[in-house]
């Protein structure tokens, strides 16, 4: 108990010391915290650098304020956060995890980062929520511009397949909290969820797929099957991945 | 009876009990009210009861109508609930032209203005449309199944409304949510284009309902279990002012009597002209009026209209026609309770206008039985009895079971910290090995 796994001086943590379900139900009542809606995300607590607590609250912040831009739902340990972070070291951008273990991690992580190399990693946080609930609660309309899914659970079993976390019923959601022009990012190891999420966003009419060559130039694109920890396993397994990028659009009316 | 059912959340049939229901028709033609699975409707023109025709094949309610509404048109009329089915009715005929059936139950209904659609939400937050069809008698074909147009994610859907243009469709829910979508040309293929979220209630969202001043400007008043009314810019979402219920009930009946848990918003209605909302909550006998400025974008306290102790609304309804604003109590499935027994009562207040209700303080808040129009035939059709007074002992205790129903459908669980524990370790996906 005495040790739990973040040394004072900008050590990482240690991922064994964060043992987690594999899993937790999307389903079930949340007990957590939720914004109530966008207004009351306190980004000062996310992003202290950008958000200076002694700013008073005159008003005087005359540039208009930074919005979050990315979020990363299902961050898991947060691998692609820290691999966007330098990429994109002024955009803000947020993990989203249910699991409370793995949220801890991510935040002692950060925190260790920000300790080790200052003035970077300000820009990525976390936050532990259900994102398949409460989405709208944290980003306003047209605000992100870049939504990521990577590996997400595959929820084989059909009755389950209301779980999953692309859905013709959740792209709405995700399709209201995105701009015009963004793109979502997904990608499986599971040949079946891969089919799967290609379709619903085929199906959607607010989404269109990005050409394979403007997938193939986007610096973001290699991340998603290096930066983060499911997809180091799958490597190392020489597992296949089943990526689908598809950019938001506006509805044409016929 | 009641504490132990609040001691136990676990009491299984505790949201079988189903608020009785009313409904009228905006040109003032006729009303409905629905108990259980039975749908009692009076026809105000002729001045007669009317005998619904249910001949077209499908099954009839048998279990609690949770949902009806009549269409902006008139014309039609819809009615769903807990036996999963949705049935629409043609008002001149009071004959079911549509019976749809659904996988689950169903927990609200909504005709689109145009009359071409009906939509309704299951217990899963899906919303499901079907095409109405005149003279669909011999083909109740194949290509007639609901579609999924959209899903607040397994949440239950509490009220769903189109707005007076017909451009949008509001659904509200259990979490706290109000998600207003664009009803497109073509529906069938799916509504996933979303407006606005008009985030604001603490608690779940009961009631929702638009209010207009003109054709062109119309907006959204919703109530909540946070015992708030509140009014909304829909179109963009936004929260234009908030009316404390509960506040104003502690100011008016003293802080111990406005207890916490039971000030649940039950329904609200507004006014033809917009100027009043009607707000029936879940343990006051009376209706609370708020004065609704939709140019300075202001809810304020109007009067409230108190009744006798043991009638407490559980539905408000009003036409454009008349000024009548009708209200009725009531509620089905008591465990031993033979449906013979459905008994509702039925209240109506005249004058359900701002400026006759201001001046006129000395006329009547409530009409007399008397008084009601079509008197006795009326109270008869819709209540199903007159003896007012044994029935108002029956609805007093079935009030009382309804509260507690309708928190155990909609409110979050919250089990202390070792009760969670407890029920961690008693999950069976977890079984220990020996």
């Amino acid at each position: 108990m005495t040790t739990n796994g973040v040394g004072g001086g900008g050590k990482l943590p240690r991922k064994r010391f964060y043992r987690a379900r594999a899993h937790s139900n999307p389903l079930s009542d949340s007990h957590f915290p939720v914004p109530i809606s966008p207004k009351e995300v306190d980004l000062s607590q996310h992003y202290p650098r950008y958000f200076p607590a002694d700013k008073g609250s005159d008003g005087e912040e005359a540039a208009a304020p930074q919005q979050i831009r990315f979020a990363d739902v299902g961050c898991g340990f947060g691998g692609l956060l820290v691999g966007l972070s330098p990429l994109f070291p002024d955009t803000l951008m947020i993990g989203m995890e249910l699991r409370d273990k793995v949220t801890e991690y991510v935040k002692e992580r950060i925190l260790a980062l920000r300790a080790a190399n200052p003035g970077q990693y300000d820009n990525i946080s976390v936050v532990r929520t259900n994102s398949m609930k409460y989405i709208p609660n944290y980003f306003r309309k047209a605000q992100l511009t870049k939504m990521f899914f990577l590996f997400p659970d595959p929820h084989f079993k059909e009755k389950n397949h209301r779980r999953r976390v692309i859905s013709m019923q959740l792209l709405d959601e995700y399709a209201y909290v995105m701009e015009v022009g963004g793109i979502i990012y997904t990608i499986t190891d599971v040949e079946e969820l891969g089919e799967w999420m290609r379709s619903c966003l085929e199906k959607h009419p607010l989404f269109e797929t990005v050409p394979e060559e403007e997938i193939k130039a986007d610096p973001v694109f290699k991340l998603l099957s290096t930066a983060t920890e499911e997809s180091q396993k799958v490597a190392r397994n020489g597992g296949q991945t089943f990526h689908a990028i598809f950019r938001r659009i506006s509805l044409k009316e016929e | 009876m009641e504490d132990t059912a609040v001691e136990e959340p676990e009491v299984s049939g505790a949201a079988e009990f189903a608020p009785a229901l009313v409904a009228a028709h905006p040109q003032g033609n006729s009303v409905a009210v629905a108990i259980g699975p039975e749908l009692r409707a009076f026809d105000l023109s002729a001045g007669l009861p009317v005998s619904l025709s249910d001949d077209c094949g499908g099954r009839s309610h048998s279990d609690a109508i949770r949902a009806i509404c009549f269409s902006v048109s008139g014309a039609l009329f819809a009615s769903a609930g807990d036996d999963k089915l949705v049935k629409v009715w043609k008002t001149d005929s009071w004959r079911c032209i549509q019976t749809i059936t659904s996988e689950k139950r169903v927990s609200a209904v909504a005709i689109s203005n145009d009359d071409l659609y009906v939509t309704f939400a299951d217990k899963f937050g899906v919303v499901w449309l079907v095409t109405l069809r005149e003279d669909s008698a011999e083909q109740v074909s194949v290509d007639n199944k609901p579609v999924s147009i959209l899903g607040h994610y397994c949440s239950i859907i509490t009220s769903m409304k189109f707005s007076p243009d017909g451009r949008f469709i509001a659904t509200a829910d259990r979490d706290f949510k109000i998600r207003v979508t664009l009803f497109p040309k073509n529906p069938l293929k799916g509504a996933h284009e979303i407006q606005s979220f008009c985030l604001g209630h603490t608690d779940f969202v009961s009631c929702i309902t638009f209010t207009s001043i003109s054709e062109t400007q119309s907006f959204l008043v919703s109530g909540g279990g946070d015992s708030t009314v509140r009014l909304w810019d829909y179109v963009n979402g936004c929260l234009l002012d908030t009316f404390q219920v509960r506040d104003k009930m502690g100011e008016l009946l003293g802080p111990n009597e406005a207890d916490d848990s039971s000030l649940a918003i039950a329904d609200i209605c507004p006014s033809i002209d917009g100027s009043l909302v009607a707000v029936a909550i879940q343990s006051f006998s009376g209706v609370m009026l708020l004065a609704c400025d939709l140019v300075g974008k202001k809810l304020s306290f109007l009067k409230v209209i108190t009744m006798e102790k043991s009638y407490i609304p559980t539905s408000l309804a009003s036409s454009l026609s008349s000024e009548l604003l009708w209200t009725v109590m009531g509620a089905s499935n008591m465990p031993n309770q033979a449906s013979s027994h459905l008994l509702t009562r039925l209240r109506i207040i005249p004058c359900f206008q701002k400026d006759r209700l201001s001046s006129s303080d000395a006329g009547p808040a409530t009409l007399e039985d008397g008084e009601v129009p079509h008197g006795e035939k009326l109270l008869l059709a819709l209540q199903g009895s007159l003896d007012v007074t044994k029935q108002e002992e029956v609805l007093a205790s079935v009030l009382a079971a309804l509260k507690v129903s309708m928190h155990k459908m909609l409110v979050k669980k919250h089990y202390s910290e070792e009760r969670r524990e407890q029920r961690k370790r008693g999950r069976n996906d977890k079984k220990i090995k020996n």
